[in-house]
């Protein structure tokens, strides 16, 4: 028992029960920083990238021009709001790209030039390598160098000498110290960190300029975003809708000759503008920058965004036991005293014998006795003469020794052959009855802690066996409402864990997940990923150790934990700054909200033209065909102040629509049908509805405007 | 029985009939195009054309296939009808001009049957039964062929085989279409459709006019033309003539022959994809577009009448056939304007503007309602794909169909399918109505005349192949665009359609959860609708508002 010293943290979102995936809001300083961007950005090379907004761009040039040839307070309107709706598109992206740039700027502060001490000829154990002051950017793949407490460390790298804590609040944002060690799976050292004490020799295992921090800093910032899969699928769609619309404008001037309308360029191009999908064709990009942005707000690096989409298709999840699934330690849940010993008495004796215990299992005792039987937490030094005997691998237990005058008490729990014995070894004779209790409490998936006593008073000896404690994995609170959740969704979970069969499926029902994988290898993992993959599935796992960087590799999502090796994290395509596996859940939201943002965005876009077409097919046609005027059914005031209405209403929804791709939709796990009705009622019909009531809006106010009555 | 009873038991009659077919048939074609066995008859033509009937081919060789043989199809069907006087039973008919050849052997080898001439005065029976007839067979079976690859791809995993074009092509004319059409035109003859071999009889007419009938084999060309939607009809009246369609009873079955095929396809579809469901919910897109289609135009008709003759009349029958009356001449109006059929029993000119535009809609919508053989489903499969990717999203998954992703690739051929009809129709409406000549073909003037140019673009670029009347067609620049026009109408579809076939075919299909959106229940079946809906109403508001929009609202 209790074997392990460093008490695992507690992921501070443990039993989270808030759903929604948040986001940063807007803070509306941020349109005014981003605006010298957005100007910068209408050069038609970048605008050309994105082919719904550069049709506006040359719609709106196509404007200036015939304003100037023929100036009318409609033309200067229309040319006006058309060249608005480029930038606010481009707001859009500079806004989703400046929250980055911040993040960066910090990042690149801890860049600055560091001094490393490059040792040549360095061999294990060897402490005659000399020593060179080299500048960090001059570092080589393979090369060792020396970092002491104070200095910052000048690459990423492994620990191959020393131990030492090391402050990664540059990086992570945490500010409480990680101990980086040689050997193991907590070897990696990111560039850019600060040893606080100790010294360590670090292998450098990055070249210059592609570090974690320039990966980091490339990422936040956007610069080496590619269009996503998915992305450049709805691109294409768009792209379609676009050249359709163009056509239908385009082969509606012949047709309006022949009914005596010829409408001018200016009404063309508007109408043009406010057909082509701009709405979605303004956020899309910004949706994708803000997803990956909504990771990086977790603390989640992911190495491109195609991670991110697949994280919203994924079929499965491998869940460590450990740490994700249960607490990082066994608790004490039960005392069971044997026959003829109260359990209060069990308990007084448990946490007598567990006060100088601190580990998580022994705290955990005391912490039993006191909440079920409100016995005081006595302190060590409370107690005279008490010698507190440690747990040692031989002894298999611990426990404490009460020297009264009169009496001697002996205290012990631990292992049950190990307790069982001294009780004997002591003149005691353990009944039947405790092997029943073990065997019960190991055949639960828990772990039995047998309590023993020995008693001398005078020359009265006596040794029993008091009961026995039940240790049990704690399975974090609303982790099984998170997984029938998960289900609904569609999400297979698998626990992956070293335990037995038994203790596994005891855990796994316990906790609620679909299925489990015991006594689980390195080889068995990938196994598991690579059936799951070849029936199509998706696959997303968490992992820190090297041995887990070919399943991470295989996975089709996998999240390497910053405590890792950087095997681990180079064959991930997400790093979890935080190391905390719980987050891959999160990870999965995140890329499902950024999916429905898309698609709820498209949906609305798409459903605006109706209210669009009725505000200006009639202002272009009830001139010669009164009878149109019937499909006026907003009665707007003129066909001018109905067009310009319609493209003030085109462009501002831009605006009004930054924050929600920003923040993305809202996002409740639920079954594909239940999303789907509910997206398509608020978007759907939203965009159906909502322009017709904001056409009209705008409309009484712009026909206040001279030359537009 | 009064006119409204008698049109609700036929709407009635028609809806049961093709109930009753939708399962049997649909499951006898999947059998048709998934079975191993050939007959003895297939393997001699598979001999005699050199095709090895146990070999699939892969989307690119199919699509060469059908290119190819169309290609044929187009020549020997030009120079058929340019050498006609030479052959025999040309009853004496001159050959068909060249740019009128052209016209006609695209728009049969297309399954358009757009007909820029009269059929009693221009063709001889040798030209009908062996040129023209052949099309109608070949060119439905084309079209089923398309689907049922583009079906595979959705059925078949990890492959680059979509099916043997040959041999669907041999096994859907002997298999499906020559029995069915054997049985209806004995069904046609029998109540009193015309069958013969009979030359132009002179007819002194009760006003002692003259005046020369044409008799022919048509039945046996009629149940076909209904059969595979093609639409052509023998004489120029088409299904308005008495010799064509002489009864409420013979209407009544041509009207179930053009649905038939189109309707029990999806159940071929979800036989194939293994999920019968699946094909309900197509179907049942297909129905509630029909019906509300069926619903829109009779009460126009019925009851938008302005004139005083109209009400006298009980409604809109100018250009309507007395023996059928309003119900029914709107539901084969609708029947033939939702399939690519384009055959008429009634002239769609003369409808309200309601009625009438409404045709026009139908045809705008791509013909997938239930549309032309094949093309009716794999239009409308098209249109799952795109409302599938716009939903998928709203659910938070890389969207798929049917467990097959819709990647940038699919889009790609999706989004080109969409748009190629329309911009065929428009561009070429906008053509037409650009050159003073050719505006001059209308026979009216103002939004009417418009409704006219638009009508036979949208018909022509879909394949339709019924005509507004009204347009003096039959000149150089129309026979020659139109011509293109269908060409280009159905076969680069097609080309998108089989590219998206072979891409899905390719893929390991992903495994259904709860996660998956889910395409079978009514929430998918409205949200098709919706997108069908949405995207071609969008497409063609404009052109619709200045035609029958205009006209209709005073």
């Amino acid at each position: 028992m209790s074997t392990t010293t460093t008490p695992a943290p507690t992921p501070p979102d443990a039993g989270r029960q808030q759903h929604r995936v948040s986001g940063g809001l807007l803070d509306p300083k941020q349109l005014l920083t981003s605006f010298p961007d957005a100007l910068r950005k209408l050069d038609p090379r970048s605008m050309v990238h994105n082919p719904v907004m550069f049709v506006v761009e040359v719609g709106a040039v196509l404007t200036t021009l015939s304003a100037i040839r023929a100036p009318s307070v409609f033309a200067w309107v229309i040319t006006a709001w058309l060249w608005l709706t480029s930038v606010f598109a481009n707001l859009a992206e500079a806004v989703a790209e400046g929250r980055g740039k911040a993040q960066a700027e910090t990042l690149r502060r801890t860049k600055t030039t560091t001094k490393a001490r490059r040792l040549t000829g360095w061999r294990p154990g060897a402490t005659d390598a000399s020593e060179e002051v080299v500048p960090g950017a001059g570092l080589r793949l393979g090369d060792h160098v020396v970092v002491e407490a104070g200095q910052t460390i000048p690459g990423d790298g492994d620990v191959v000498e020393g131990i030492a804590s090391v402050d990664e609040s540059a990086i992570t944002g945490e500010s409480a110290p990680v101990i980086r060690e040689s050997g193991g799976d907590r070897s990696a050292v990111t560039g850019g960190t600060k040893v606080l004490s100790d010294r360590i020799v670090v292998k450098i295992t990055s070249k210059p300029g592609e570090t974690f921090i320039d990966r980091m800093i490339a990422l936040v910032e956007g610069a080496a975003r590619q269009k996503t899969p998915n992305e450049i699928a709805l691109n294409i769609l768009l792209a379609s809708l676009t050249i359709i619309f163009l056509i239908a404008v385009a082969t509606l001037q012949p047709f309006a000759i022949f009914a005596g309308a010829e409408q001018t360029i200016v009404i063309l191009v508007a109408l043009v503008v406010a057909l082509i999908p701009t709405t979605i064709g303004a956020l899309l990009s910004a949706i994708g920058i803000a997803g990956m942005d909504r990771l990086v707000q977790r603390n989640v690096l992911a190495m491109s965004g195609r991670a991110v989409e697949a994280a919203g298709d994924v079929n499965t999840l491998l869940l460590d036991k450990t740490g994700t699934i249960t607490l990082g330690n066994r608790q004490a849940a039960e005392f069971l005293p044997v026959d003829g010993v109260g359990v209060e008495e069990l308990a007084d004796a448990s946490q007598l014998s567990s006060i100088a215990d601190e580990t998580p299992e022994g705290r955990s005792i005391v912490v039993l006795a006191k909440q079920q039987y409100a016995l005081r937490g006595r302190s060590e030094g409370e107690l005279a003469q008490a010698q507190f005997v440690p747990f040692t691998a031989q002894s298999r237990m611990s426990g404490v020794d009460l020297n009264d005058p009169q009496e001697t008490l002996s205290l012990r729990k631990g292992a049950a052959t190990a307790v069982m014995r001294w009780v004997r070894d002591n003149g005691g004779h353990p009944t039947a009855e405790v092997g029943g209790i073990v065997d019960g409490i190991s055949a639960s998936g828990g772990t039995p802690l047998v309590v023993g006593e020995v008693s001398r008073r005078g020359d009265v000896r006596g040794a029993r066996v008091l009961g026995v404690i039940h240790l049990k994995d704690v399975v974090k609170e609303g982790m099984r409402e998170r997984f029938d959740e998960l289900r609904r969704m569609g999400i297979k979970t698998v626990m992956i864990t070293g335990d037995n069969p038994l203790t596994a499926r005891a855990i796994a029902q316990e906790a609620g997940v679909d299925d489990f994988l015991a006594e689980a290898t390195p080889e068995d993992k990938m196994a598991l990923i690579r059936r799951e993959q070849q029936g199509g599935k998706l696959v997303a796992m968490t992992g820190d150790g090297t041995n887990d960087a070919p399943a991470l590799a295989q996975a089709d999502v996998g999240v390497a934990m910053n405590t890792g090796t950087s095997a681990a994290k180079e064959a991930g395509n997400m790093v979890d700054l935080d190391s905390n596996p719980t987050k891959l859940i999160e990870i999965v939201e995140i890329g499902k909200q950024l999916l429905m943002t898309r698609g709820a965005l498209t949906t609305f876009s798409i459903a605006n033209d109706v209210a669009k077409y009725f505000a200006i097919i009639p202002a272009m046609f009830a001139m010669v065909y009164p009878g149109l005027d019937k499909l006026n059914i907003m009665r707007l005031h003129s066909p001018a102040s109905a067009i310009a209405s319609a493209i003030v209403f085109n462009a501002l929804i831009i605006i009004a629509l930054i924050p929600l791709a920003l923040r993305g939709v809202r996002y409740r796990p639920s079954s594909a049908a239940t999303l789907l009705s509910r997206n398509i009622w608020m978007y759907g019909l939203g965009g159906l509805v909502l322009p017709f009531l904001g056409i009209k809006l705008l409309d009484l106010f712009i026909q206040l405007i001279p030359g537009l009555r | 029985m009064n006119d409204t009873l008698a049109g609700w038991l036929q709407v009635l009659a028609l809806v049961v009939a093709l109930g009753l077919s939708h399962r049997p048939l649909g499951d006898c074609m999947a059998r048709v195009l998934t079975t191993d066995r050939h007959w003895r008859a297939e393997r001699l033509i598979y001999r005699a054309g050199g095709v090895n009937g146990d070999a699939d081919q892969r989307w690119s060789v199919y699509l060469r296939s059908i290119l190819a043989f169309s290609a044929v199809s187009v020549l020997f069907l030009y120079a058929f009808l340019r050498l006609q006087n030479h052959l025999l039973l040309s009853l004496g008919m001159k050959p068909v001009t060249a740019d009128q050849s052209f016209n006609t052997a695209a728009s049969f080898v297309t399954n358009t049957n757009w007909q820029s001439y009269s059929g009693e005065s221009t063709m001889g029976h040798l030209v009908q039964m062996a040129g023209l007839a052949v099309q109608n067979f070949v060119s439905a079976a084309v079209g089923i062929a398309v689907v049922a690859a583009l079906i595979r791809g959705f059925s078949r995993k990890i492959t680059d085989r979509v099916g043997n074009f040959w041999v669907d092509l041999t096994r859907i004319v002997l298999r499906v279409l020559l029995p069915l059409a054997f049985v209806f035109a004995i069904v046609l003859v029998a109540a009193g459709t015309v069958q013969n071999f009979h030359g132009i009889h002179d007819i002194t007419t009760i006003a002692g006019g003259h005046q020369g009938v044409t008799g022919g084999p048509v039945a046996s060309q009629e149940s076909i033309k209904e059969l595979g939607t093609n639409g052509g009809g023998f004489y120029n009246a088409n299904s308005a003539h008495p010799f064509e369609n002489p009864n409420a009873f013979t209407n009544l079955i041509e009207i179930y022959l053009l649905l038939v095929i189109a309707f029990s396809l999806p159940r071929t579809f979800g036989t194939m994809v293994g999920d019968n469901r699946q094909g309900y919910a197509i179907v049942a897109v297909m129905a509630l577009i029909w019906g509300a289609s069926v619903a829109i135009v009779t009460a126009n008709e019925l009851h938008s009448v302005s004139s005083t003759a109209g009400h006298a009349a009980g409604g809109m029958m100018e250009g309507k056939e007395t023996r059928f009356g309003i119900w029914a001449s709107a539901l084969f109006a609708v029947s033939t304007t939702v399939t690519s059929c384009g055959a008429v029993n009634s002239f769609h000119d003369s409808y309200t503007p309601g009625g009438g535009g409404m045709t026009i809609f139908n045809m705008m919508l791509g013909e997938i309602a239930p549309g032309g053989t094949g093309s009716g489903l794999y239009g409308i499969l098209i249109l799952a794909i795109v409302a599938v990717f716009v939903a998928g999203l709203m659910v938070g998954r890389t969207p798929e169909y049917l467990g097959k992703k819709l990647r940038g690739r699919e889009m790609k051929f999706a989004s080109l399918y969409i748009l190629t009809t329309p911009a065929l129709a428009l561009v070429g409406a906008g053509l037409a109505m650009a050159f003073p000549g050719e505006r001059a073909a209308m026979l009216n003037s103002g939004p009417h005349g418009f409704s006219e140019v638009l009508y036979a673009f949208a018909s022509a670029a879909n394949n339709n192949g019924s005509a507004f009347a009204g347009l003096s067609a039959n000149t150089v620049w129309y026979n020659t665009t139109l011509g293109v026009v269908m060409l280009v109408g159905r076969f680069l579809p097609m080309v998108f359609v089989l590219a998206l076939a072979g891409s899905l075919a390719g893929q390991q299909p992903v495994p259904v959860t709860a996660g998956t959106l889910p395409t079978h229940r009514p929430q998918f079946v409205g949200l098709l609708t919706g997108v069908i809906l949405i995207v071609v109403g969008l497409t063609y508001f404009p052109a619709l508002a200045l035609g029958p929009l205009a006209e209709g609202l005073h």
